[in-house]
């Protein structure tokens, strides 16, 4: 048996929305290097809307696939739905990961979540203003 | 393309161990036990490949047993001197920071008995240093076990000064040579060696199966009870067929050691060249004082497992002390004991040549590695802050 499953593989070789969104207007990073796992993600939202994502991620090829698996599951989808992506919607949409390697998608959800709440920051900052 | 980089882990089953292994499964079923002639045929195969092995240490054939492999010859050497230590009242051992697991956790498991274990700093060439072994001993110091060589970063230690004090203040000394025999010459004798443990997957023979040299007159205790096979020491009828594929195997070795010693070294030096060329890299551990086939590197702002995962998608099989291939949280225990912090550990890489591998496989190697590390950086948030200065680079 393969360390991975084929859809794990598939995202981790060919990786969708990898790279930096320069306008970006919500941005997340979480993990730590000293753990082994950094994921940063670029949204631009517009109208309520993910028109576009983009992720950069230092880790295993777990914690690609799951960032690559993440950002496919939240692009073109209002923020509502965005917000209820969780780590076993990630798992199960790449059918499964080893059981040490879950944290890699629980990893995801918390950089599209930590992105999210950059981006009501920067609401509530422009409402203030 | 297919390069096969992971020596250190295992290796290909020689011809020689294979043409050996199968005449011994067709023709001497014998139980080496058994007194009519098939089985005490059995037994002269079995004393025979005993009495080879012996040679190629320098020791005696009663001085070699036969084990399933490197773990239990580690664990029966270093039980047998601790529990003759318990008996005079003697509870210290001492030993390395980046031994095998085989040999940490056995201390592990001793220091819940009991015993107090000193681990010694390898330093960040990843070399014990004799002066600092003899400073830790003490009157109850009742055990010495230092690897030959590393299995992650192949530093080469000290093993005969280690020896030469070890015997001059009567304390028992262990060596873990399962990297170590096969590629370098080992004499039990010259190098003051009280125990030392094999394993013959490493040198082209089969799985499974090993030996423990423990010098005569010297405690071992069986960790297998039953019958009296191996002196009682080592119940259980004997893997014959595994026993003369090793032999074979290690004759092999050695016969052609020197030769592919010096010819492995050349190739390591052109990898290490070739992979230097990276920047923010750094080879792990001592440059000189390592094996000829080992190469183990750290690369800034990516992780092992991918990059491994990526280079067997190129067709090379290598290997990483990332934590992400070790199943725990943190990195490799070789790498933080030789001082490389976590973030840098992560992005390790192993590769250890050996008998099938040409100078182009280097090359190819070198190509692929440069690729594959370049690609991850292009997408790694670390490597980004490292490249606009918000972290500092550590290599």
């Amino acid at each position: 048996m393969a360390l991975y499953s084929e859809k794990v593989m598939d995202h981790f070789l060919h990786p969708r929305n990898v790279g930096v969104i320069e306008d970006a207007n919500a941005v997340g990073e979480v993990g730590n290097a000293k753990c082994g796992d950094i994921m940063k993600m670029y949204l631009k939202i517009e109208d309520d809307i993910i028109q576009d994502v983009k992720f950069e991620t230092f880790g295993c090829g777990s914690a690609i696939a799951s960032s690559s698996m993440a950002t496919e599951m939240i692009k073109g989808k209002p923020l509502s739905e965005a917000m209820q992506l969780t780590n076993q919607a990630v798992t199960e949409a790449l059918d499964g990961l080893p059981a040490h390697k879950l944290h890699c998608s629980v990893l995801a959800e918390e950089a599209i979540q930590s992105a999210l709440e950059d981006y009501r920051k920067r609401q509530e900052k422009e409402v203030a203003e | 393309m297919s390069i096969y980089a992971d020596h250190a882990a295992t290796t290909a089953m020689s011809e020689a161990a294979i043409a050996a292994m199968t005449q011994c499964m067709r023709e001497e079923y014998g139980n080496p036990s058994s007194l009519y002639r098939i089985g005490q045929q059995a037994k002269e195969t079995l004393e025979n490949a005993r009495q080879e092995i012996a040679a190629v240490i320098n020791a005696e054939p009663r001085e070699i047993y036969f084990t399933s492999g490197g773990s239990e010859a580690d664990n029966q050497a270093i039980r047998s001197a601790a529990l003759a230590g318990k008996r005079k009242g003697k509870n210290h051992i001492i030993s390395t920071a980046f031994e095998h697991h085989a040999v940490l956790h056995t201390l592990e498991q001793l220091k819940t008995e009991g015993f107090e274990v000193t681990l010694l700093d390898v330093h960040t060439n990843g070399v014990v240093r004799p002066e600092e072994v003899e400073a830790a001993i003490r009157p109850e110091t009742c055990l010495v076990t230092v690897m030959t060589a590393n299995n992650e970063i192949g530093t080469i230690q000290p093993i005969r000064e280690i020896g030469e004090i070890c015997r001059a203040r009567k304390v028992p000394f262990h060596t873990d040579a399962v990297q170590a025999v096969g590629p370098l010459d080992i004499d039990v004798k010259a190098e003051n060696i009280d125990y030392l443990s094999a394993s013959a997957h490493k040198f082209h023979g089969p799985k499974g199966v090993g030996f423990l040299y423990a010098r005569k007159g010297l405690p071992l205790l069986p960790l297998i009870n039953g019958g009296a096979q191996e002196k009682g020491k080592r119940a259980g009828t004997e893997n014959l067929p595994g026993i003369v594929g090793m032999a074979a195997a290690l004759k092999e070795s050695v016969s052609e050691r020197d030769a592919e010693a010096a010819r492995l070294t050349v190739l390591r030096d052109r990898l290490i060249a070739g992979l230097n060329e990276i920047p923010h890299s750094s080879l792990n551990g001592d440059a000189e004082k390592r094996l000829p086939g080992n190469v183990s590197f750290c690369f800034e702002g990516i992780e092992g497992e991918s990059l491994l995962l990526l280079l067997d998608e190129k067709g090379i099989s290598a290997s990483s002390g990332s934590a992400c291939t070790s199943g725990s949280l943190d990195p490799s225990h070789v790498l933080l004991a030789i001082g490389r912090v976590h973030d840098v550990a992560h992005g390790s890489l192993r590769l250890t040549l050996g008998r099938e591998n040409t100078p182009e496989d280097v090359d190819e190697i070198i190509a692929a590695v440069k690729d594959v590390v370049a690609y991850l950086r292009s997408f790694s948030p670390v490597w980004r802050d490292l490249q606009s200065g918000k972290i500092p680079h550590i290599l």
